[in-house]
């Protein structure tokens, strides 16, 4: 099963438009109330990167299975200006829109696997998926 | 001509509502015609709000005209003595009436739609975050919904005003409705209670439902300055116990 679905953040409530996605997404692989929450979260931070650093960009969200374990993959990518140190922002409160800088090491946390590639002038890509237990 | 227009409307919708706007519609056409502007244009209007109401597309309206048209020329290629000379100057007059038409019907329905839309931004705004007084010094701001930017702003606002303007000493923010506390949301949260601090009240964070508690742990929000509860009932004592107050039963 490879079920996809996209979102396109263009605006603000792109994000929750996103995040909605999502949720029905999670809810319909079978995760319960708090992993729905985390999922949505998880989609929420993304998108806002996205929208705050990027302009626009795309959130997809992906059905997957690994063995016999079902799950989710949130695919966020944008052609924005990419992150110049990567080590950094993955640290706790690092932070250049004033914001509380939990955002990215906080999504690695909700989510069970995480992977950015991004290079510089070019844009960002960030899989996170998460598998239902 | 009319009737064959109606049909076609018939064959892609169906209830006795199509029966009555379509012929509203074809009265409108004539009346364009016929009657002067501000007619035209009072009934032009009344017919885009009756259309939005219904939820019909401004691209099935269109439609029907060019169908209408369509059906015109082929009416003209059965006329006869209609040679290329006149056939010109029909077309042109066909056009000068259809084409204004077209544009003010459309002009006319997004009118209508951004009107629409407005009047909801405002109503929401409205609904979207009002300081409520519960008790002498006490007042509780129950959030629902989605937190953008623009309600943030408008959270701090209303929430800053109120506790001036209603005396609080306690603010409790009920958070029960909002689907989604992330970074942005619980930064908006603790900025609102900073600056109620600084005009001397105190910020209480109530409705934290269970996910939302373990989100927030998991994303590493640090809420330690925050009297924080469950629900807004156990806010709403604390609150009393706080300015030196409680809710005690009386014996009848």
């Amino acid at each position: 099963m490879n079920l996809r679905s996209s979102v396109d953040i263009i605006t603000e409530w792109d994000i929750v438009a996103a995040r909605q996605l999502g949720r029905n997404e999670a809810k319909d692989v079978g995760f319960g109330t708090v992993d729905q929450a985390r999922i949505t979260t998880a989609i929420s931070e993304l998108a806002r990167n996205i929208y705050l650093y990027a302009g626009k960009g795309k959130i997809e969200i992906r059905q997957i299975t690994d063995g016999n374990l079902k799950g989710l993959l949130v695919i966020a990518s944008d052609k924005g200006p990419g992150i110049a140190d990567v080590r950094k922002v993955m640290e706790d409160g690092y932070t250049t829109s004033g914001g509380l800088g939990a955002g990215l090491p906080g999504v690695k946390r909700l989510m069970d696997d995480f992977k950015i590639e991004t290079v510089l002038g070019e844009g960002t890509t960030i899989s996170a998926s998460k598998l239902l237990r | 001509m009319e009737e064959e227009k109606d049909d076609r409307f018939f064959q892609i919708m169906s209830n006795r509502i199509v029966d009555n706007t379509v012929r509203e519609f074809g009265e409108l056409m004539i009346s364009s015609l016929t009657e002067d502007h501000d007619t035209y244009t009072a009934k032009l209007n009344d017919f885009s709000v009756q259309i939005v109401h219904y939820g019909w597309s401004i691209s099935f309206v269109l439609k029907a005209l060019t169908n209408f048209t369509e059906i015109i020329y082929e009416k003209m290629d059965d006329v006869e003595n209609l040679d290329e000379g006149n056939f010109q100057s029909y077309r042109e007059i066909l056009n000068n009436w259809i084409i204004p038409l077209n544009h003010s019907i459309v002009d006319a329905y997004s009118v209508v739609w951004e009107k629409t839309v407005s009047l909801q931004k405002i109503a929401l705004q409205e609904l979207s975050a009002s300081l409520i007084p519960v008790f002498e010094k006490i007042s509780v701001m129950p959030l629902v919904g989605t937190i953008d930017t623009e309600r943030a702003k408008l959270i701090m606002e209303n929430l800053l005003q109120g506790v001036v303007k209603h005396r609080a000493e306690v603010v409790l923010l009920d958070i029960t409705g909002v689907p989604v506390v992330d970074t942005m949301v619980a930064h908006h949260i603790i900025q609102a209670a900073d600056a109620v601090r600084l005009v001397g009240a105190k910020c209480m964070l109530v409705g934290i439902r269970p996910e939302i508690a373990q989100t927030i742990v998991t994303l590493g929000i640090n809420l330690n300055d925050f009297t924080t509860t469950s629900t807004l009932q156990k806010g709403v004592e604390q609150a009393l116990a706080l300015t030196n107050r409680a809710i005690v039963e009386v014996e009848a």
